[in-house]
């Protein structure tokens, strides 16, 4: 059981590594005006949801299965996700607006958090990958 | 060749000359073709040539028409070579054109036909090729001689040093290069003569030339005859070298001015053909022909005179300064001032001498010119001439250049080309210099003291200047400040830069530009080239700041790379020389117009398309705008910018949407109702936008039918949304403008708005909420419509809440304007339905550009993070601008990435491409040229307040969407106190118990109060919400004059305007009150006070105002009888009234809506109004000046 359980966030983490090197890949494009805000928006924000919930259901999975650090772990980047989507403002097309994107250095930090996300998630595949090869063992 | 003998031809030869890809396009095709020319233009062809390109550009005259005289002279029988001419000559002076085409065109043929040009060129002559006619070989004698003088000069710039003997032989040019175009571009603002100059100049030679020239003249015209009289006054003058340097000079005095006036474009008053059409064209060419009757008559005096006043300049001048020494820092007053002192008998001899000189310029430089030429070398020249038809080094390049330089001789532009080309050979160091000695130098003994002399706020109570506050001026040397873009254009907060961030931050002053790229400018130099010079890496244009490392390499101010000059470019149209690039009009001047090639368009560029969409519900119909819409239409079809091309469309909506078909052959409109809001479509996509011109019978039976059309409605639901998806699917095939009248909350369909608005928060002092967008689509609609090219202007006429937060969006971001008019009614609040009509007869007759797009360059280390205005940001430094009209300025803000302690100067570049209503893509360039410096105290005495404050105004309304408006004021406040208390630190002698600030900073605290009180960021005032949005949204597109009055309006006192202190403006007298302190301290119930602020004026009538003053100006007996809603004044046949009247129209006229004028008396309820904008006074929420002063000195200390 337990194997399924980080077999599964293993993929999930997968998914979400993807999805966050797909982020600064686009954002890079952006800020070398390969595409235009426009499109690099309308294109990320097709993804924020995905995400959201992509990594609220690995959070979930590790609070139901009680593994308790990794939940905490999880825990602050979820709330991250969420809070950042229900803060967009009624006017804005989304997270990432393109009227906006090129104002006040957002841009780039949009860029630092697609980073950090990419950083915390392959950690949280090596450790989902230690975790699977473990229950494996122990089934 | 003759003017006359010129004309026929010309229709003809402009054809040929456009290729099919257009003028850019030829440009292109001309320039490798010129290169072979060029070559040989070396000094044997090249002699051979002239006297052609001599001739042809004698009729023209002027400086331009020697452009292209030379063309052919270098390539005479390449056709492409004919196309440039033809292509440059329009576009650089389109007015002027037609008559000046006219040598040009014949010109063209003959160079077409073959090598023969000059043989052509002079038509009265019928000489072969081989030997030109006589007139010709008299001109080319002359131009022998010009070319040695030039060439000397030369010589002793490059080859030798210039030394202090050179000035005797004329050389004094060089030293005048510093001094020269300081003088004229001082004089040039005082004088009107320029055209007038030149044209005297040629009378003056036509006198003093005597009977030779007469006698040509009978043969041919004027300028035929210059070029035969030639040889005679070349002879008279000849010999005597000072005469000739003199008049050299002089006569480069007068090329230049006629340089800075070509440059500069039209001049309004030679000739009135000013293009209303939004073609700014320079009309150089124009004042040359104006010019052709003063010669005529020869002894024309009044010519003569003004070419006096223009010689006298430069002679002075010359003889001041030693010829070396690039950077000669001469201040142009002083210049003209001795220009001015120059004695009449140089000014006198002058003349004849330029004319002289400039007929010398014109001729071959064969043999002759040795002989007779006093130039020291002579020789060398020929000798360089002979041996190298090309210019392979510089001084070979020169005899080439002389070559070329000969046209012009007999024009102004002639001297111009002397004068040019000494000032090339000083350029060089000086450009090079530039960066190393000018930038900062100057700064310390200038400028500092005044700017950075410390202020005690709380004890000078009078800090308001008597007039407006003037821009400061860059701390650089006399000459960049001279090329430096005007402040209306391009303003920056800080005109010092501070070398790194960490010296930016201590400052505590943001950094940031200030933009009104699309300006209306009554002098613009337009360009057409085929090869547009830019830096190959960064794109930037070449500009008047780049450094020119030899001839044929420059330096990119931006970015530091080496470029090559293209082959094309050293060729200078202006003085119909070669092998100066720096006296190009693109390195003359920071404001430039290009005429784009192809390469600029992504798409034929478009027509003008203009829509509007009414709102017809009864809301609408009720407040009775469609008449005053309709009335202005009607009035103003003829001017609606456009071409034959020009495409409009209606569109009305209530709860339906109604589409006008206007097809021609229908015998009156017809009226196509689409009901299915909620999936729109378009009845018959073809038929509803309709060429203005094929169908204006039936848009004329549309508008008067319109206003009433709708009176009996019942309708009172607004489907916006859909209308606006509607006109989105008409225009987007084109793009073009879309004008949106609504009045009231839209309520179905897609895009549907509530209300939002508490009225019992509106005086809150604590939050302020919707203020952003209650919905995306708007936002969406517009960025579809910026990607369509096509601009959304909201015109915002309600008497509620129509959530103008929201429906702003649509304007914000696809670069369109927002218009409101809270409560309007046509007839319960005529000064709204005034302002309207003259909103309206603006709005539609101004200047417009379409498919635009703006690059906002800096010097590398300089970055830009954050745009403020009515644009979609495409990508990190490209705006989308679907529209761009002359009233939208822009701000952005910038950051220091990295150090900038390697060079003193940085330059930032504004680049608008756009498609002139007539269809022309253009590029309208500035470009700013600031120091840099490395002292806290240098920063501050740089800060440009106004800036500031703009720039701050910007961030704020950012800051309140984004965050709140609590905030916003907070870090407003934080600004003042911040930068003050690091001013304060840094000036280790003032005593901390006072609040000091710098002199260019001390109205800093003032203007921020003003801020915390203007509509956008008071609290505890009741403001509504849509006045409140508004506010903020003017705040980010106004452009800086005009937000500065809203801000901070200007009080004057006008009941006892006297002629003392006025001004004269086109000949009328306009008195100029003191500006008076924002408060009510300074009202007295016996006077009379003007506010402006900027969109409307206030008229505040004390009590016990001077009768005579009501009886006289507002044209009621007494006070009584003054009615409260006066938007008038009458005209009456009184020396106060005509003072009065003058002094407000003097107003108006600095802006491009008018304002309207509101008289208020002490029991009238815009009284409330006026006392609001007395923002020193204290009021129930805020502080007064003197509070606020005392908190921030409380906040430093704390």
């Amino acid at each position: 059981m337990e194997s399924v359980v980080f077999i599964f966030s293993l993929i999930d983490c997968c998914a979400l590594i993807f999805l966050s090197v797909y982020f600064i890949i686009t954002l890079s494009d952006l800020e070398c005006d390969y595409i235009n805000a426009r499109s690099c928006c309308s294109k990320l924000n097709k993804w924020v949801v995905p995400e959201v919930i992509g990594h609220a259901v690995v959070t979930v999975l590790m609070l139901i299965s009680l593994h308790w650090f990794i939940f905490l772990l999880n825990l602050p980047v979820a709330t991250w996700n969420i809070y950042r989507y229900i803060m967009v403002p009624s006017g804005n097309m989304g997270v990432f607006d393109p009227t906006e994107i090129h104002n006040r250095g957002q841009l780039k930090s949009h860029m630092k958090e697609a980073m950090i996300k990419l950083g915390f998630h392959l950690l949280c595949f090596f450790m989902y990958l230690y975790s699977m090869i473990l229950a494996l063992i122990n089934d | 060749m003759s003017a006359p003998a010129g004309l026929p031809p010309r229709p003809a030869a402009a054809a040929a000359a456009f290729p099919p890809g257009g003028p850019g396009s030829s440009l292109e095709a001309a320039a490798p073709a010129s290169g072979a020319p060029r070559c040989q233009n070396g000094p044997m062809q090249s002699q051979m040539q002239f006297p052609s390109g001599y001739g042809s550009h004698l009729p023209n005259y002027s400086a331009p028409s020697g452009h292209y005289s030379q063309v052919p002279n270098k390539a005479a029988a390449s056709h492409l070579e004919n196309q440039y001419r033809a292509s440059y000559y329009p576009g650089y002076y389109s007015a002027p054109a037609p008559n000046a085409m006219a040598p040009v065109g014949s010109s063209m043929l003959n160079a077409q036909e073959s090598h023969q040009l000059y043989n052509n060129a002079p038509p009265h002559s019928g000489g072969s090729s081989d030997r030109p006619v006589q007139g010709a070989v008299s001109s080319a004698s002359y131009l022998h001689v010009s070319a040695q003088q030039s060439y000397s000069a030369f010589d002793n710039h490059y080859s030798t040093s210039v030394s202090s003997s050179v000035a005797s032989q004329g050389f004094p040019l060089n030293s005048d290069h510093y001094a020269m175009p300081v003088v004229s571009g001082a004089m040039y603002p005082n004088v009107s003569y320029p055209p007038v100059a030149a044209g005297g100049v040629y009378g003056q030679t036509f006198t003093s030339q005597s009977l030779p020239a007469v006698g040509q003249f009978k043969e041919t015209n004027a300028f035929s005859s210059q070029s035969t009289s030639v040889p005679h006054s070349l002879q008279q003058h000849v010999p005597v070298g000072y005469n000739t340097t003199l008049s050299t000079v002089s006569s480069a005095q007068a090329v230049q001015d006629n340089l800075s006036r070509n440059l500069t474009g039209s001049i309004p008053k030679v000739n009135n053909q000013i293009n209303t059409g939004g073609i700014d064209s320079s009309q150089p060419v124009h004042s040359v022909s104006q010019n052709v009757p003063f010669t005529k008559p020869g002894a024309g005096t009044s010519a003569a005179s003004a070419a006096m006043s223009s010689v006298r300049s430069p002679a002075p001048s010359l003889s001041s300064k030693p010829p070396s020494s690039p950077s000669v820092t001469q201040s142009p007053e002083l210049a003209l001032q001795e220009a001015l002192d120059s004695s009449s008998t140089t000014s006198s001899a002058s003349p004849v001498l330029n004319n002289y000189d400039a007929l010398e310029g014109g001729g071959y430089p064969e043999t002759r010119s040795v002989t007779s030429s006093p130039v020291p070398s002579p020789s060398v020249l020929q000798t360089s001439k002979a041996s190298k038809p090309f210019g392979y080094g510089y001084p070979a390049l020169q005899p080439g250049y002389q070559n070329a330089t000969p046209p012009t001789p007999v024009q102004p532009s002639n001297p111009g080309h002397h004068s040019g080309f000494q000032h090339y050979a000083q350029q060089y160091p000086g450009v090079n210099q530039l960066s190393s000695s000018l930038g900062g130098l100057s700064l310390q003994h200038s400028q500092q003291p005044e700017s950075l002399r410390p202020v005690n706020l709380t004890h000078d109570r009078n800090i308001l200047p008597v007039s407006s506050v003037p821009a400061p001026v860059p701390n650089l040397n006399s000459d960049l400040r001279k090329l430096n873009c005007s402040p209306d254009s391009f303003r920056c907060t800080l005109t010092n830069i501070p070398q790194t961030q960490a010296l930016l931050n201590k400052a505590k002053l943001p950094l940031g530009l200030l933009l009104h790229p699309f300006r209306d400018l009554t002098q613009l130099p337009v360009i057409t080239s085929s090869t547009i010079v830019r830096c190959r890496s960064c794109r930037t244009y070449i500009n008047p700041f780049v450094s020119f490392i030899d001839q044929r390499r420059w330096k990119c101010n931006l970015c530091y790379r080496v470029n090559d000059v293209p082959e094309e470019f050293m060729y200078n149209p202006l003085t119909r020389s070669y092998g100066e690039p720096h006296k190009r009009p693109e390195v003359q001047n920071s404001t430039v117009e290009f005429i784009a090639s192809s390469d600029y368009m992504l798409r034929p560029p478009q027509p003008a398309v203009y829509l509007f969409v009414l709102d017809v519900s009864h809301n609408a119909v009720e407040a009775g705008y469609l008449t005053i819409l309709c009335q202005s239409l009607l009035e103003n079809l003829d001017k609606l910018p456009g071409d034959s091309r020009t495409r409009i469309g209606f569109i009305t909506f209530d709860s339906t949407v109604q589409f006008y078909n206007l097809q021609e052959g229908l015998s009156q409109p017809q009226m196509l109702i689409v009901s299915d809001i909620d999936d729109i479509f378009l009845p018959t996509p073809d038929s509803l936008l309709v060429n203005l011109h094929e169908s204006k019978e039936l848009i004329k039976d549309l508008l008067n039918a319109l206003p009433n059309m709708f009176t009996n409605t019942r309708e009172t639901h607004s489907a916006l949304g859909p209308a606006l998806q509607a006109a989105f699917k008409l225009m987007s095939p084109t793009g073009g403008r879309i004008s949106v009248f609504q009045t009231q909350l839209p309520s179905l369909g897609a895009g549907l708005l509530h209300s939002r608005e508490d009225p019992n928060q509106r005086s809150s002092t604590k939050v302020v909420q919707h203020l952003g967008p209650a919905t995306d689509f708007y936002k969406k609609l517009a960025l579809d419509c910026s990607g369509q090219q096509t601009a959304v202007d909201l015109f915002l006429l309600s008497s509620q809440y129509s959530d103008l937060a929201s429906l702003a969006c649509m304007s914000k971001y696809s670069a369109g304007c927002i218009y409101y008019y809270p409560s309007f009614h046509r007839s319960h609040n005529p000064a709204q339905a005034e302002k309207l009509q003259k909103d309206l007869k603006r709005y539609l007759t101004r200047k417009i550009g379409f498919e635009a797009v703006m690059r906002i360059r800096c010097t590398k280390g300089l970055s830009i993070h954050t745009f403020h205005g009515n644009f979609f940001v495409r990508s990190t430094d490209l705006l989308s601008l679907a529209n761009v009209n002359p009233d939208a300025g822009f701000a952005v803000q910038m950051s220091i990435e990295e150090s900038l302690t390697d060079t003193s100067l940085v330059c930032f570049q504004t680049a608008l491409l756009y498609t002139s209503s007539k269809g022309e893509r253009r590029i309208r360039v500035h470009t700013l040229c600031l120091p840099v410096v490395s002292s806290l105290s240098d920063v501050y005495a740089g800060a440009d307040v106004q800036a500031v404050v703009c720039l701050l105004a910007n961030m704020a309304v950012d800051r309140s969407v984004s965050s709140s408006l609590a905030d916003a004021r907070d870090a407003l406040v934080n600004a003042v106190v911040d930068s003050l208390a690091a001013y304060m630190s840094t000036a280790s002698n003032l005593q901390h118990s006072m609040l000091i600030a710098p002199n260019s900073l001390k109205l800093f605290p003032l203007y921020i109060l003003a801020l915390l009180k203007q509509k956008a960021f008071r609290t505890g005032t009741s403001t509504r919400l849509d006045d409140r949005v508004y506010a903020m949204c003017q705040m980010k597109s106004q452009p800086l004059v005009h937000l500065m009055k809203m801000i901070h309006p200007n009080l004057y006192r006008i009941d006892k305007l006297t002629d003392e202190s006025t001004i004269h403006v086109n000949d009328r007298v306009v008195p100029q009150p003191p500006l008076q302190k924002l408060s009510a301290e300074k009202l007295t119930r016996e006077g009379a006070f003007l506010m402006d602020c900027g969109s409307i004026f206030y008229l505040w009538i004390g009590k016990n105002c001077d009768n005579n003053f009501i009886k006289d100006v507002l044209g009621y007996p007494n006070y009584a009888s003054v009615p409260q809603k006066m938007t008038q004044l009458p005209e009456v046949d009184a020396p106060s009234s005509e003072r009065t009247r003058s002094f407000i129209s003097w107003l108006r006229d600095s802006r491009p809506l008018s304002p309207v004028l509101q008289v208020i008396k002490d029991e009238n309820p815009a009284k409330t109004d006026f006392f609001q904008h007395l923002i020193e006074d204290r009021t129930e929420a805020a502080f007064s000046y003197y509070e606020f002063l005392l908190n921030i000195q409380q906040q430093i200390c704390k």
